[in-house]
């Protein structure tokens, strides 16, 4: 992880791969929506409401994978203070922000006619609404350092203590009563049909494509932010 | 109860704030770097 501690040897890499990324992930999840809302069979139970397994669940897997990414950098600015740790959790932030926010929505819509309700406080809804608060929090955490290189020890910290609430969200619906389901997909295997399960996994696999090439994007907004701010110094000095 | 329009607003949501936010960082991420290629040529000049 060190190699990339360098962030001209970082842009080196992101520049080519961010298209690869984003143009590979749209295309993976075109091909796996039509499949899903076209091909995929109906559920013998919620009949063609489970088509929104394809946006919902990838949305909820890159809303936690997202903290978990914020849980990595803080660790690695804690530790070992690499340059671009700070960087990469303030890049993570918003587009986790924005995929739980969907989470939520994709969620509270496919409730409606599946529950009878929009929104119930159980287990599973309640931990993913408060990842989505705890975003905002580390949002608004990272933006008060002056430091746009890094995040505060006070951001850090509140990454790693903040990732408590991923294995809460995994394991709520198995420690609690609730409305949602049980999980489908685990170590031991999958409950879902082959027919449904590849294009699921196409679409996470694309949209975690999409995702990682905007976590580039924003980097290297910031990396070019920084620079910016470094040569308007210097100018003025001179 | 019409599944469809859940469905659609489901789909339109995600893919519309997914295309959203790539759409925004690209731009941010574009007029920074144009930013710091302008500041480089002024600078050599």
């Amino acid at each position: 992880m060190h190699i990339f501690a360098n962030p001209t040897r970082f842009l080196s890499i992101a520049r080519p791969l961010t298209p690869w990324l984003f143009w590979g992930g749209v295309a993976l999840v075109a091909v796996a929506l039509v499949q899903g809302l076209f091909f995929a069979p109906e559920d013998y139970l919620q009949g063609d409401l489970v088509r929104n397994m394809y946006v919902h669940v990838p949305a909820a897997w890159l809303g936690m994978a997202g903290w978990s990414g914020i849980l990595v950098a803080s660790i690695m600015q804690l530790v070992w203070r690499h340059p671009l740790a700070g960087i990469a959790a303030r890049a993570i932030a918003a587009p986790g922000a924005l995929f739980t926010a969907l989470c939520l929505l994709t969620g509270s819509i496919w409730g409606r006619p599946a529950w009878g309700t929009w929104w119930v406080w159980d287990g599973r809804l309640t931990s993913m609404l408060i990842l989505l608060f705890l975003y905002f929090g580390f949002m608004a955490l990272a933006s008060a350092s002056d430091e746009r290189a890094s995040i505060s020890r006070i951001a850090a910290i509140f990454g790693v203590v903040g990732a408590i609430n991923i294995p809460i969200i995994r394991y709520s619906v198995v420690w609690w009563n609730s409305l949602h389901q049980a999980p489908s997909i685990s170590l031991a295997g999958s409950t879902i049909d082959g027919s449904m399960l590849w294009p699921l996994f196409g679409s996470a696999l694309g949209f975690t494509l999409i995702f990682a090439a905007i976590v580039l994007m924003r980097m290297r907004g910031i990396i070019a932010d920084i620079r910016i701010e470094a040569r308007l110094r210097r100018m003025a000095e001179a | 109860m019409a599944h469809w329009p859940y469905i659609i607003a489901c789909y339109a949501l995600t893919i519309g704030g997914t295309l959203g936010m790539a759409i925004w960082s690209y731009a941010a991420m574009r007029a920074r770097e144009k930013k710091v290629t302008a500041l480089r040529k002024g600078g050599d000049e």
